[in-house]
């Protein structure tokens, strides 16, 4: 555990880490961004909470058998969301022009249309939830183990 | 059916890879219920590479391109590169697509009782489930980027399932050396796909052959994945990693990474004939893989004569049989600019290079299998240490008796098939040569028999009275190895007409793989 400067700052900056994070997987598929570039951030936060407070209270509220099942969701997610385009092909951007949360978005970058890449969107949203909780595993078992513990099965 | 047809190259590739992320999840339901999805996942994946291996051979060359309209429309109108990722299914690619089924369904069944017990069994069959992704990806893609990622995922799942008993301070070692090598070799490929697509702004494999210039970058970029992809298999003078992997690897995986090994050599001929096919020296080329497959023979059968590490031993016995595949490949290479004699004995020799592939990895996979029963039973894999194993363990020892005949060349067994079409062969090219791959025959027998000799014969020991024989799941496992072992054996000429006859085709003859993508461009 650090300072309490530090804590307190971290506590603060969590929130922003945060948003910036979900904000890159919202808009990935028409901004610079994505959902790996999104969910490397939030982890990075996690990262941050765990330099700031120290593994052992992280740890209590932050399970890795927890996160393995939200990043398993999210690749079925995925994977679910390309198995829907088999009609055509495998992938296929089946959403692209119908009318998602009403009127159909144009395509292609533009300002106030979020949903404007068909099932982008979305597969970013599935990838973002992987990398996330993944990355997020994957800086707790680190701490773990150089705290010498072992993981839980 | 049609639908299955059209969609079978997504879906072989696809539905393991729900599998795998399904895995962790079903396992909470209990060990039984992610037996039976591991099961029907590969077993339905298994019934789609026969359709699609009926489909490739009468009808030839099946294109998949993800996202597009229709599946066969790799360029979409008017453009005249293909922008989308597409699979592309040939002969060469489906034969792939056969060994590592077959192999992987025969390591799953033995792996269900096999780690029995054990921790962590979730992430194993996922990260073996990943494994098979990674090796049928990159034998279907026909995407250069593609290929990076799946060699990607296939090194990183073979990396973990190597180092999977993390409580053996070797395993660990293995799995590391593994990442290592995969980590190098897939940075001088994605270098090399750098390379190529700055100059022609093409990742399809297609579109690259269709613009080849062959310029001293495009040699460059030859130079890396070919080393790249050599290191991968274990190929001599890169094989060191090979000995300590494979040895670490628990038994239902060590096949299997063998195979990920073999998908590697796939990679490399696919790389020299159909990216680089028409332009480069085929003769200098050919002799360097002759002279990598004659070193690999040798140095791998003289290293692997004097260990008592069961699976050490059959480790270097793996670079030495590579060693006959890149040694008929490569004698097709060397003659493939002369029509005369590739018809005489060039392709016959590549028949029995490729050949020798399927043939390798079942007899080395069902050896590594009775290896790891050895251990699984007595736990131990010093042969000095075993003996009178015959007693107790009868099938493993006839499993084991097989696979070393196989290896051996013995007939009639099918590593006799592939070897003597490759010693034929090579007696044309090469009288030399032919001799050497004989000799390193004649070596493999004695080392295999050795070890048959201090492992199951002799009088019962003491310690050993107890030791009863594996498990059912795992004498399936094997089983189904043999079984296709001896079939192979008696029947080499259907197999080599069906299935290594198109891969051969395929492997020679480029353009049809560059028009399937190309043909349509304006």
């Amino acid at each position: 555990m650090l300072s309490r400067i530090v804590r307190t700052v971290s506590n603060q900056l969590i929130v922003f880490v945060l948003i910036f994070g979900l904000y890159l997987i919202m808009h990935g598929h028409d901004s610079p961004g994505g959902g790996f570039q999104g969910g490397a951030v939030v982890a990075s936060g996690v990262a941050m909470l765990l330099v700031a407070f120290g593994s052992g209270e992280i740890i209590q509220w932050l399970h890795v058998r927890r996160l393995t099942v939200v990043a398993c969701i999210g690749a079925l997610v995925f994977i679910a969301i390309a198995f829907a385009g088999t009609g055509t092909t495998f992938f296929y951007n089946f959403l692209l022009g119908t009318p998602i949360f009403g009127g159909v978005p144009p395509p292609g970058p533009g300002h106030g249309h979020v949903w404007s890449g068909g099932i982008i969107p979305l597969m970013e949203i599935a990838i973002g939830f992987i990398v996330m909780a993944g990355l997020s595993a994957v800086v707790l078992a680190m701490a773990r183990f150089s705290g010498g513990k072992e993981i839980e099965e | 059916m049609d639908y299955l047809v059209t969609h079978s190259p997504a879906l072989i590739v696809a539905l393991p890879l729900l599998a795998a992320f399904a895995i962790p999840l079903i396992s909470r339901l209990g060990p039984r219920v992610r037996a039976v999805l591991c099961l029907a996942v590969l077993g339905l994946v298994a019934a789609l590479v026969a359709i699609l291996a009926v489909d490739v051979h009468a009808v030839g060359i099946r294109l998949y391109t993800f996202g597009a309209t229709a599946p066969e429309m790799a360029l979409p109108g008017g453009y005249m590169v293909p922008v989308r990722i597409m699979f592309e299914v040939d002969g060469m690619s489906i034969f792939m697509g056969i060994v590592i089924t077959t192999v992987a369904v025969a390591s799953l069944i033995y792996s269900l009782q096999f780690l029995n017990g054990q921790t962590g069994q979730a992430r194993f069959y996922s990260l073996m489930m990943l494994l098979y992704v990674g090796m049928m990806g990159l034998a279907f893609t026909g995407d250069m980027f593609n290929m990076f990622v799946f060699l990607e995922i296939a090194s990183i799942a073979g990396t973990g399932l190597a180092a999977y008993r993390t409580n053996m301070a070797d395993a660990v070692e293995g799995g590391f050396k593994y990442i290592v090598i995969s980590a190098v070799s897939a940075l001088m490929v994605l270098l090399a796909i750098g390379i190529l697509y700055a100059q022609y702004n093409v990742l399809s494999i297609a579109a690259l052959a269709h613009y080849m210039q062959y310029t001293t970058l495009d040699m460059m970029a030859l130079g890396l994945l070919a080393g790249a992809f050599v290191m991968k298999l274990a190929g001599v003078p890169l094989h060191m990693w090979a000995p300590d992997t494979y040895t670490v690897a628990p038994a239902g995986t060590t096949p299997m990474i063998l195979a990920a090994s073999y998908t590697s050599m796939y990679a490399l001929y696919r790389i020299t004939f159909t990216l680089y096919g028409g332009h480069i020296d085929t003769a200098a080329i050919g002799w360097i893989v002759i002279i990598v497959g004659v070193l690999s023979m040798f140095v791998g059968v003289m290293m692997a004569v004097h260990q008592t590490d069961i699976k050490r031993m059959m480790a270097y016995h793996a670079i030495s049989q590579g060693g006959y595949m890149l040694l008929g490949v490569g004698v097709g290479l060397a003659v493939i600019a002369d029509p005369v004699a590739l018809a005489n004995y060039g392709r016959d020799a590549m028949n029995g290079g490729i050949f020798h592939i399927i043939n390798h990895v079942f007899y080395k996979a069902m050896l590594f299998m009775t290896a790891e029963a050895i251990f699984f039973r007595v736990g131990t894999r010093d042969t000095n240490k075993m003996g009178g194993l015959a007693r107790n363990m009868k099938w493993t020892a006839i499993f084991y008796a097989i696979g070393a005949l196989a290896i051996s060349g013995i007939p009639p067994f099918n590593g006799f098939a592939s070897k003597l079409l490759i010693y034929q062969t090579v007696l044309s090219f090469n009288p030399v040569l032919s001799v050497i791959a004989m000799f390193v025959s004649l070596v493999t027998l004695a080392s295999f028999a050795k070890v048959f000799y201090s492992a199951f014969t002799g009088p019962e020991m003491p310690g050993y009275k107890e030791v009863r024989e594996v498990p059912k799941s795992m004498l399936i496992g094997m089983g189904i190895l043999a079984a296709c072992i001896i079939l192979f054996g008696i029947f080499p000429g259907l197999i080599v007409d069906t299935i290594v006859a198109p891969a051969t085709e395929a492997l020679i003859n480029q353009a049809p793989y560059i028009n399937a993508v190309m043909g349509a461009a304006p």
